[in-house]
């Protein structure tokens, strides 16, 4: 093939315009980078491949960090969102997430435009077949058009497109998503890098058409009220909101599945990757609990003016007639129709252990990983790791520091070191039972956690910078007017509203704000200054104080922790040489390369004992 | 043998030791014969020291070993000279530790280090369960998985509140982790019988001149004898048996010093007789019986009014005229002379120092200090858990009560990670989107 070059030279390229790699280069950008982001198809940008939903447990939180440190999903899906309800409201306040019904093309369509507008970004379409690079960094890509794009750093966000191979029933063909080619060629050149490449699988339920359901049989289920906004930019949200529905699998659906199930593609073993456990298909949840009799699906609109409904809990590989056939059997369904089939699909990763916290690849200096190409599955897991990425891409390109996130600073923290530290036995999801200080990584202190480390970046405006200082502020005064106003016996009306009726002696509001059954929303009816505070002021002050005892425990778990965190194993660190450690344990990381001693700590398999040989070493060979 | 390593071990030594021969120097790898003495110039033992010089030792550092008499008492006492010299007490491996940072480990010695080492910072599971025998082992797996499965369902909730899962019954829960916490105490409860049966228990014989300690001290060691370390010397301030009473080993210590402690005028004697019932699991304050209470009767109350302590009234074969009243104690009368009363305190002393345990039953025994530890903190969690329980309190602070809880049984029983948990969740409950 003749090759050309494109002329300009470009700082970062992204691969893939996805939630990952829209993050990547609209950071790489707006840190100062000369950025390209290449996709196979702009009409698919920040596409939502399975369902149309934003955030929940853990991925609400992702969402939150994200925007905390200036990314652009918490903005896109408040603008784009039909139905928004917060979770876990009663199960203590760092497990409340933010979740949100989008409109898949509007989120589509204004992620486009936001990178279209944004300075010293191009958008371009192409497939990237090959990677180029000059000594041990990478240098840019190769287009299967034949054309050369050079950058200093890139960043691949691959989604399912490598290789990927679609499965309906017993029938199989590539393709990167319905409808859409896979890509190819950018695997084997990833292998003839050295890194290792890994098959994963992962499925979606079919389409169903909302003009073919019986609804008035399924129960409704609607947004909230108030809604609370993903940004910490977006002061409100008014907007006419969509609903949910629920429905039901029954028996006979159990047993059309059962009936059919040699004709899965799951079951009949053709297919080679691995499965999240945490998003069984259909077949899966019918053979593997045959005592359920009914499994819940929430039915989820894809869109106010699409008559495309998603129901959750569905995916499967069974073929498309067979499909039609269990839905028929569900109350509300007896007439649908299915507008696109569920499929399953097959597609090729990177052992992300592989990598650098920073989320560069360690064979190849620039070359940076996020999204699905590491194995995790989710829209909020990829463009968190997508920001972190372009982030890294930028800096690496600009000779700047890179930026790691501890796992005490954010689920992206957490997130990255379980990737880079424990192996990939299935697409990775985040959970909050992921995080062992749990208690301080909530979606209401994001700002507080990162807000900081964007700004240093470049990635946090003025604007954004100058709201989250008034709210520390604000945060401030508020537990001074809760430390100095007292409600007294005599306050009759504050007395009243408080319940306080016996109170002896005057009580400040901070320590009526323990009480359990205080809110600072009563003691805001109370006190004209702590009412003038903004609600995530007050939300603050009110689990910074309530809940004092245990943050601070979580704290000083932390601290107990840092000491190993802090110390910094040397790169290319010789193992095979340390003779006291196991061989299990020295060819573990040999392959993990920890970067402190506390990753380390985390590899399966590393024992304390191991750990303590290697304080030792360390400390030797500091000493000479 | 006590063991001192380090460039200060010569040091230490020469600071104590009197060579019986007039050496001024030491040859390395010789052994000398002589007295160790305290600050005071009094004897503590009588040994023979060597010194190693570096790099010929086993840790590659200057070492010294002092070999002593057996006696724990004098073990003790040596190392209690040192560290108030200002050494401190090795670390498990330690040594071996020092010898592989020195560079002194061949291949083969060097896997054994990582397991040494592995048994000081120790949280691996095998390594820890091997240490945890039988019942033992078995009941803390079995509390462990109670505390786990709990978090599974716990988490399950936080994690996933949209999915079809098992009603939140915090009764239930409350309940499950009641019985938890009562299993807990019943294992810690165990640990001082546990502790004296792998120990001993020490048992002061505390009283006057000639109230008839060493006759109770004799009579005690009787047809029970089961070893005896007569430590010899008529400077020694105790006088140490070993027995076992009603198959608890014991420890008797008869205060020969003290007695010339219990002089008013020696302030000093009382404090360290005091300090010595301190250290007592048990006391026996004996009285005699065919006397008159005296001043020094009271004196020698007074010392071990702080400890756990029986008021042996002795001399019962004679005319009883001491009047006891003064004193709180249980009294057990006995006369070492026609035997009488000597099984009722024997069966007294092994009862209070089992407590409820009875060594024939199948219970489980708690001997190790550190699992002790572990399990009386999980305790505390589990014990505020239900409090928050009880308080309302949301969720996720039970969460934390019992992730922590669970953390420190890990130390005795392997950790439980946040992939046991996911794996828990998936595995029982039928989740996902």
């Amino acid at each position: 093939m003749l090759m050309s070059g494109y002329g300009k030279k470009y700082d970062v390229i992204v691969v893939g315009a996805g939630h990952a790699g829209c993050e990547a280069a609209l950071a790489a950008a707006r840190i100062g980078c000369s950025t390209l982001l290449l996709t196979m198809g702009l009409d698919t940008v920040a596409q939502m491949s399975c369902n149309p939903a934003i955030g929940g447990l853990a991925k609400g939180h992702l969402v939150h960090e994200v925007d905390a440190l200036g990314g652009e999903m918490g903005l896109n899906i408040d603008a784009t969102g039909i139905q928004f309800r917060r979770l876990n409201m009663k199960k203590g306040p760092a497990v409340r997430a933010a979740r949100a019904q989008a409109d898949r093309m509007a989120y589509s369509a204004r992620m486009k435009t936001v990178v279209e507008q944004q300075e010293l970004l191009d958008l371009k379409q192409g497939v990237v077949v090959d990677l180029l690079h000059a000594g041990d960094r990478i240098a840019g890509v190769r287009t299967r058009d034949g054309l050369d794009f050079l950058a200093r750093s890139v960043v691949l966000t691959t989604g399912t497109f490598m290789r990927g191979l679609i499965h309906v029933g017993l029938n199989s063909y590539s393709g990167g998503r319905a409808g859409e080619p896979s890509s190819e060629g950018l695997s084997e050149a990833l292998r003839g890098l050295g890194l290792t490449v890994g098959r994963l699988k992962t499925g979606t339920p079919a389409r169903l058409s909302a003009r073919s359901i019986d609804f008035s049989c399924l129960e409704k289920q609607s947004g909230d009220i108030n809604i609370k906004p993903f940004s910490f930019m977006t002061d409100a949200i008014v907007r006419p909101q969509v609903d949910c529905y629920i429905a039901h699998t029954n028996k006979r659906t159990h047993q059309v599945i059962r009936e059919n199930i040699e004709k899965s593609a799951l079951f009949a073993g053709v297919i080679e990757g691995i499965g999240p456990r945490y998003c069984p298909s259909i077949e899966d949840k019918v053979m593997r609990f045959p005592g359920k009799d009914s499994h819940q699906s929430f039915l989820e609109p894809e869109g106010r003016n699409s008559s495309e409904m998603y129901p959750s809990g569905l995916s499967t590989s069974l073929p498309p007639d067979v499909q039609l056939q269990y839905f028929r059997t569900m109350a509300g369904f007896s007439q649908v129709e299915i507008m696109r089939p569920g499929y399953a699909i097959e597609y090729d990763f990177v052992e992300p252990t592989q990598l650098r916290p920073t989320l560069e690849t360690r064979v190849l200096r620039g070359l940076f990983h996020a999204g699905q190409i590491n194995g995790t599955s989710g829209y909020e897991e990829a463009a968190a790791q997508g920001l972190l990425a372009g982030i890294n891409a930028a800096q690496s390109s600009l000779d700047r520091e890179p930026l790691t996130l501890g796992r005490d600073q954010g689920y992206l923290g957490v997130m990255v070191d379980d990737l880079v530290t424990q192996p990939t036995l299935e697409p990775y999801r985040m959970f909050t039972s992921r995080s062992e200080y749990r208690l301080i990584l909530r979606e209401d202190n994001a700002d507080q956690r990162l807000t900081g480390v964007g700004r240093l970046l470049g990635l946090v405006s003025d604007e954004r910078w100058e709201r989250y200082q008034q709210k520390q502020l604000q945060v401030g005064q508020g537990l001074q007017i809760l430390q100095q106003e007292t409600v007294r016996p005599s306050d009759a009306e504050a007395v009243a509203a408080l319940g306080l009726d016996g109170l002896k002696n005057g009580i400040s509001l901070e320590v009526l704000l323990r009480r359990p059954e205080i809110n600072i929303e009563q003691l805001a009816t109370v006190s004209p200054a702590l009412a003038g505070l903004s609600a995530a002021a007050l939300e603050q002050l009110e689990i910074s104080v309530k809940y004092e005892g245990y943050i601070k425990r979580q704290v000083e778990q932390v601290e107990r922790f840092r000491q190993q965190e802090e110390v910094v194993l040397p790169e290319g660190m010789d193992y095979a040489g340390i003779e006291s450690l196991s061989s299990e344990v020295r060819e573990k990381l040999t392959k993990i390369q920890p970067v402190t001693l506390g990753q380390a700590s985390r590899i399966s398999g590393v024992t304390p004992a191991a750990i303590a040989v290697l304080q030792i070493y360390l400390r030797k060979s500091r000493h000479g | 043998m006590v063991r001192i390593s380090g460039p200060q071990s010569l040091s230490a030594l020469q600071k104590y030791f009197r060579p019986t021969s007039r050496t001024k120097t030491y040859l390395s790898h010789q052994l000398y014969h002589g007295l160790l003495l305290d600050e005071q110039g009094q004897h503590v033992d009588e040994v023979m020291a060597v010194y190693m010089a570096a790099p010929h030792t086993y840790t590659r550092d200057d070492v010294v070993e002092i070999h002593c008499h057996g006696s724990q008492q004098v073990v003790k006492s040596i190392l209690n000279l040192y560290l108030c010299y200002g050494l401190r007490l090795a670390q498990a491996g330690e040594f071996t530790y020092r010898a592989f940072v020195n560079g002194r480990l061949d291949l083969g010695q060097a896997e054994a280090v990582a397991s040494l080492i592995h048994a000081k910072t120790d949280s691996s599971r095998k390594l820890a369960l091997a240490q945890v025998e039988g019942l033992l082992s078995r009941t803390l797996f079995d509390v462990t998985e109670s505390l786990r499965h709990t978090q599974v369902l716990l988490e399950a909730w936080i994690d996933f509140p949209e999915e079809e899962l098992p009603k939140e019954d915090l009764h239930h829960i409350q309940q499950v982790m009641a019985q938890v916490s009562k299993e807990i105490v019943e294992i810690t409860d165990t640990y001082s019988a546990g502790r004296v049966l792998s120990e001993g228990a020490s048992i002061l014989l505390v009283g006057r001149p000639n109230v008839g300690k060493s006759s109770l001290l004799n009579a005690l060691l009787g047809e029970e004898r089961a070893i005896v370390t007569d430590v010899p010397g008529t400077t020694r301030d105790l006088l140490e048996e070993g027995v076992t009473i009603s198959g608890v080993p014991v420890r008797l210590v008869d205060s020969a010093g003290l007695r010339e402690s219990m002089d008013p005028v020696e302030a000093e004697g009382i404090r360290r007789a005091k300090q010595k019932i301190q250290q007592a699991d048990l006391v026996l304050f004996l009285v005699d019986g065919s006397s008159e209470v005296g001043e020094q009767d009271l004196y020698a109350y007074d010392a071990c009014q702080q400890a756990p302590a029986f008021l042996v009234r002795t001399k019962l074969d004679l005319p009883q005229i001491a009047d006891t009243s003064f004193c709180p104690y249980t009294e057990y009368p006995v006369s070492t002379k026609v035997g009488l009363g000597l099984s009722e305190l024997r069966s007294a002393i092994a009862e209070f120092l089992l407590g409820s345990y009875l060594p024939s039953s199948e219970t489980v025994l708690l001997t190790e200090q550190r699992h002790y530890d572990a399990l009386i903190s999980a305790g505390r969690c589990l014990a505020r858990f239900i409090e928050s329980l009880a308080l309302g309190l949301p969720l996720e602070f039970l969460v934390f009560e019992l992730r922590e809880a669970l953390h420190l049984l890990g130390q005795i029983s392997g950790e439980t990670t946040s992939d046991d948990v996911l794996e828990g969740i998936f595995s029982s409950f039928c989740v996902g989107k």
